[in-house]
């Protein structure tokens, strides 16, 4: 089990340019971590943060798009994997910080909390490369490669609560900072 | 023959849809659209569908696409429409997105206003999306095409979201 705050460090060492989504949790601490103009959180509503990570890398193929989406947040919108599967973006990296847990709602179990197999879930719903890392050290060693290689591909990241972050959810969902992205990514 | 000609036309749509700069098009089956709308436009070279399993991923999906600078239209039923509420409520609305969609509403009565007709599920549409202070538009006839290009880019204009209630089956 990794710290996920520890974990995201990892993705923020070796980010380049490109774009991330966040939800909930890996938003509120990914804000702090890798501060970009092409950070993405405006998403709204829970569970559509992949939805919202597959429109962008489709607008944009020639961009790398990561999203970081919770478990919770995933169960409310499985068929998002079918959807993604089927569109085939290439430049979709999918990160899942499974806790377990609804973290942000009070820390109460998800469903199928240790039986469920989110990356089987994405293997048969379509997607060609899946991954799941519960050691830090290896999850150094895999993230340049993931980062490159033809997606979609699902990364199943085994976190749990690590250093706290301030939570700022009217930065998270502020429309200023979207139309920020906006321009950051037109000149990108 | 006579009634055909006083019908809505798909491919008259299609064009609008087209000249309103919409590449892509975000859908789910609508037994209103599906043979005459999305057929053509899952042929189409001029046009991206992406085909989805639940409405809400739509509004997020053109949401998205918003973001990276492409235009939109999300396809789908109105039963999908009140499915996603909550999805219209903090995406699009709240999110002040341009989510442009065209929405069939199953089984009305041709020629009967929505909020008139006998079916609960259509009365309740026109008035849940002024609850939630969403632009609409009736697109039942032949003329009422003209109503699409200035709502989509009213939408744009606006940052906000606008359905287009397609009123009966276009041919």
């Amino acid at each position: 089990m990794m710290k996920r705050d520890q974990c995201l460090k990892v993705l923020a060492r070796h980010r380049t340019d490109e774009i991330v989504v966040a939800v909930y949790q890996a938003a509120q601490e990914w804000l702090h971590l890798s501060p970009s103009d092409l950070n993405y959180t405006f998403t709204g509503a829970m569970g559509q943060g992949s939805s919202h990570a597959l429109g962008i890398a489709l607008g944009r193929p020639d961009k790398r798009v990561v999203v970081l989406d919770g478990d919770g947040s995933l169960l409310m919108n499985l068929g998002t994997l079918v959807t993604i599967a089927h569109a085939a973006p290439k430049n979709l990296v999918h990160c899942l910080c499974q806790n377990g847990t609804y973290e942000t709602n009070g820390a109460v179990d998800i469903p199928g909390r240790g039986k469920l197999s989110f990356p089987g879930l994405a293997r048969e719903a379509g997607y060609p490369k899946t991954y799941a890392f519960a050691n830090l050290d290896e999850w150094e060693r895999a993230v340049d490669g993931i980062l490159q290689e033809d997606g979609p591909v699902f990364v199943d990241l085994h976190v749990e609560p690590g250093e706290h972050y301030p939570e700022d959810f009217q930065r998270l969902y502020d429309i200023e900072y979207r139309e920020r992205f906006r321009r950051a990514l037109a000149k990108a | 023959m006579v009634e055909n000609a006083e019908r809505l036309r798909a491919a008259d749509l299609i064009t609008a849809i087209k000249s309103a700069g919409i590449r892509f098009i975000v859908a789910l089956p609508d037994r209103t659209t599906s043979e005459y709308l999305l057929k053509p436009m899952l042929a189409d070279p001029e046009l991206r569908v992406v085909q989805i399993c639940k409405e809400d991923e739509g509004v997020s999906i053109c949401s998205g696409l918003y973001a990276a600078g492409q235009r939109a239209l999300l396809l789908m039923q109105h039963t999908g429409l009140l499915d996603s509420i909550n999805a219209l409520r903090g995406v699009a609305v709240e999110g002040q997105n341009p989510v442009c969609m065209m929405v069939g509403l199953l089984s009305k009565e041709p020629g009967v206003l929505p909020t008139q007709s006998k079916r609960y599920g259509i009365r309740i549409v026109e008035p849940v999306l002024d609850a939630m202070q969403i632009e609409h538009h009736l697109i039942e006839a032949p003329d009422d095409v003209e109503k699409v290009v200035p709502a989509i880019e009213a939408a744009y204009a606006r940052s906000m979201p606008v359905v287009m209630l397609i009123g009966r089956e276009p041919l």
